[in-house]
């Protein structure tokens, strides 16, 4: 069984929807054979006012957006680039089929939570330093600011998908079971 | 309480179901192309598990970037041919017999009504126009279908979208799907299978529904279906001949995958497209979309005609009709790529690469290349392209251009003005 991954770390707030597999990671690294020759290009074309991927990217772990975060492409390059980039949590209203099932299938979590919530985490942590820390066992997120703002909230993952996150993935699952 | 067609297939196919609302299902076709399969590969020959589960219902085919523009191109067709030899998958289609995926495997009598089918590909949902479940997945999903057989979903929830309706001159299928997304949203379809039904649908060739049930991923759908008719028995006939005593026969046996009348749906949309205009996308998601009046004028730096969308011999007909006896403009270059080697074949038999070449027209061969900027045909920053492609993403085409997406015969006319128009200005 492989390791379950790490779903700590400071946050990249992402504020549009529709974020699409192209912007996440364009086609023509499509050519590459290794997920860690991915790394320098994650979000390079993301159309965001403002947004610089050489800047924005560092030293973050958790994507928290908007709607409909992963639409398009059926590429897993688009979980792999973040992966190699330390990102294996993305919080969103809610996902694209098959980039959301990807993640799972990778040992990785793209978790909704309600629109609402989404629109508080922006209003109240988008404008500061923030750090998430996930408790798996809770289903509960963390979020800390540097000024010193806190905030938990539970989160729902269904039953299949925390098996494939605790089996760190689909295929060492899948061998064993069908 | 009657049931879907999704729901019938799987049923039919389920062999597990690790939680309420996940299916395990058995999977009849695992296709395969060289950009998603390399890794798939690579991975299950690290685990010491460099197995496949059927080599007769694995489809290979080399097509995105063909012939390979570099090393690594070269690397990853390289992958795809020596696995497809170790592992005795004789249907692989390599260059000088290769084409766009889902234009070739449906060419070759793959799909039939009731299959399961994946691919590590989006527009995998092309391949319910025949009544099959078929979906794009990741390498992940794509390693487990070649290892084991099987794939992950959730229970298929569908939209019934019922088209009626005359469609008007200069109206064709890509316009009407193109108008269903805009209506649903590039968010509206997600998890759900769109059903595409009524005279319209009815009315259409498979080549028609192939571009409609292609373009479903667009509105986030899981896969298109239509329903199995006389039309899908026709193009099917000559793979299925054997299996069956007649026509009649075949079309009785895959009636059954049909939708009950009392079968529950998340949404059933009517649609009357007896008023529908030629239209294209603008911005940056396939659900921006304007009439063709409204874009007219447009410039133009590319048109691309090809695709899993539209490159199939229809299209090509489309425009030729358009393109005949005229002139591409200077200020524009085309680029054609017909998707299979038979359609290239049948439209060099009608005329069609004659009028294409006499035009100015740059011919390619079968290859996805240009569609998501790979290859034959990437955009410059900043420049335009008139495409029949799927998809008009923010660089899809090459960084920092732009794609409006419509049909073969808008494209065409957009060839020869040089700007967007409506296509019935050059015909007849």
């Amino acid at each position: 069984m492989a390791a379950v991954k790490d779903f700590n770390g400071k946050v990249l707030f992402l504020d549009r929807s529709d974020i699409n597999t192209d912007e996440i990671i364009p086609a023509k690294y499509l050519t590459e054979i290794t997920k860690e020759a991915l790394k320098p290009y994650l979000l390079e074309d993301l159309k965001m006012e403002g947004f610089d991927p050489s800047k924005d990217l560092d030293g973050k772990s958790v994507i928290i957006t908007k709607s409909n975060f992963g639409c398009g492409s059926s590429r897993e390059h688009a979980p792999w680039a973040l992966e190699v980039n330390g990102i294996n949590l993305v919080i969103a209203e809610n996902f694209a089929r098959i980039f959301r099932q990807n993640m799972y299938n990778c040992g990785m979590m793209a978790v909704e939570l309600s629109s609402d919530e989404i629109a508080a985490l922006f209003s109240e942590f988008s404008g500061e330093e923030t750090t998430i820390s996930t408790d798996l066992e809770k289903s509960e997120f963390t979020l800390s600011s540097a000024s010193g703002k806190s905030k938990t909230l539970s989160f729902t993952i269904s039953g299949f998908d925390r098996t494939l996150v605790d089996h760190g993935g689909w295929v060492g699952y899948a061998d064993k079971k069908y | 309480m009657g049931k879907t067609i999704a729901e019938k297939i799987f049923d039919a196919h389920r062999v597990d179901s690790p939680e309420e609302g996940i299916s395990v299902l058995s999977l009849d076709r695992v296709f395969c192309h060289e950009i998603t399969t390399p890794i798939a590969i690579n991975d299950l020959v690290s685990r010491g598990m460099d197995r496949v589960f059927d080599p007769d219902k694995i489809k290979a085919v080399i097509d995105h970037v063909t012939p390979a523009k570099d090393s690594k191109t070269a690397e990853q067709g390289k992958i795809m041919r020596e696995w497809a030899a170790r592992h005795n998958i004789n249907d692989f289609f390599d260059i000088g017999r290769n084409g766009v995926c889902h234009a070739i495997f449906p060419e070759k009598g793959f799909v039939r009504p009731g299959f399961t089918v994946i691919m590590g590909d989006s527009h995998t949902c092309t391949h319910g126009a025949f009544g099959a479940f078929a979906a794009g997945v990741g390498t992940t999903d794509l390693e487990v279908g070649i290892l084991k057989g099987v794939c992950s979903f959730k229970a298929p929830e569908s939209i019934k979208i019922n088209v009626t309706g005359k469609l008007k001159p200069g109206v064709y299928a890509k316009d009407v799907i193109l108008s269903i997304i805009a209506k649903l949203g590039v968010n509206g379809a997600t998890n759900k299978v769109i059903e595409f039904c009524g005279p319209v649908v009815e009315a259409f060739s498979m080549e028609e529904r192939m571009t409609v049930c292609n373009m479903a991923i667009e509105a986030g759908g899981t896969c298109g279906i239509c329903p199995p008719d006389a039309t899908t028995v026709d193009y099917l006939w000559d793979f299925i001949k054997e299996d069956y005593a007649d026509k009649a026969a075949a079309l009785a046996d895959y009636s059954k995958w049909n939708s009950d009348d009392d079968a529950s749906y998340a949404e059933v949309i009517d649609m009357d497209i007896s008023a529908l205009e030629p239209v294209a996308t603008f911005g940056y998601k396939p659900d921006q979309v304007k009439t063709i009046a409204e874009l007219e004028k447009t410039p133009v730096n590319q048109v691309y005609i090809g695709s899993c969308t539209n490159g199939r011999i229809e299209d090509l007909r489309e425009a030729a009709k358009v393109l005949d006896g005229k002139k591409v403009a200077d200020s524009v270059r085309v680029v054609l790529s017909p998707a299979t080697p038979d359609i290239y074949k049948q439209a060099l038999k009608e005329g069609l690469i004659d009028i294409f070449m006499e035009a100015g027209v740059c011919l390619t061969n079968p290859t996805c290349g240009a569609c998501l900027g790979m290859s034959n045909g990437v955009l410059a920053d900043g420049e335009v392209c008139a495409s029949t492609t799927n998809r008009n993403f923010n660089g899809r085409m090459g960084k920092g251009g732009t794609v409006h997406l419509m049909s073969p015969a808008s494209a065409a006319a957009a060839a020869i003005s040089g700007y967007i128009t409506n296509s019935s200005l050059y015909k007849g």
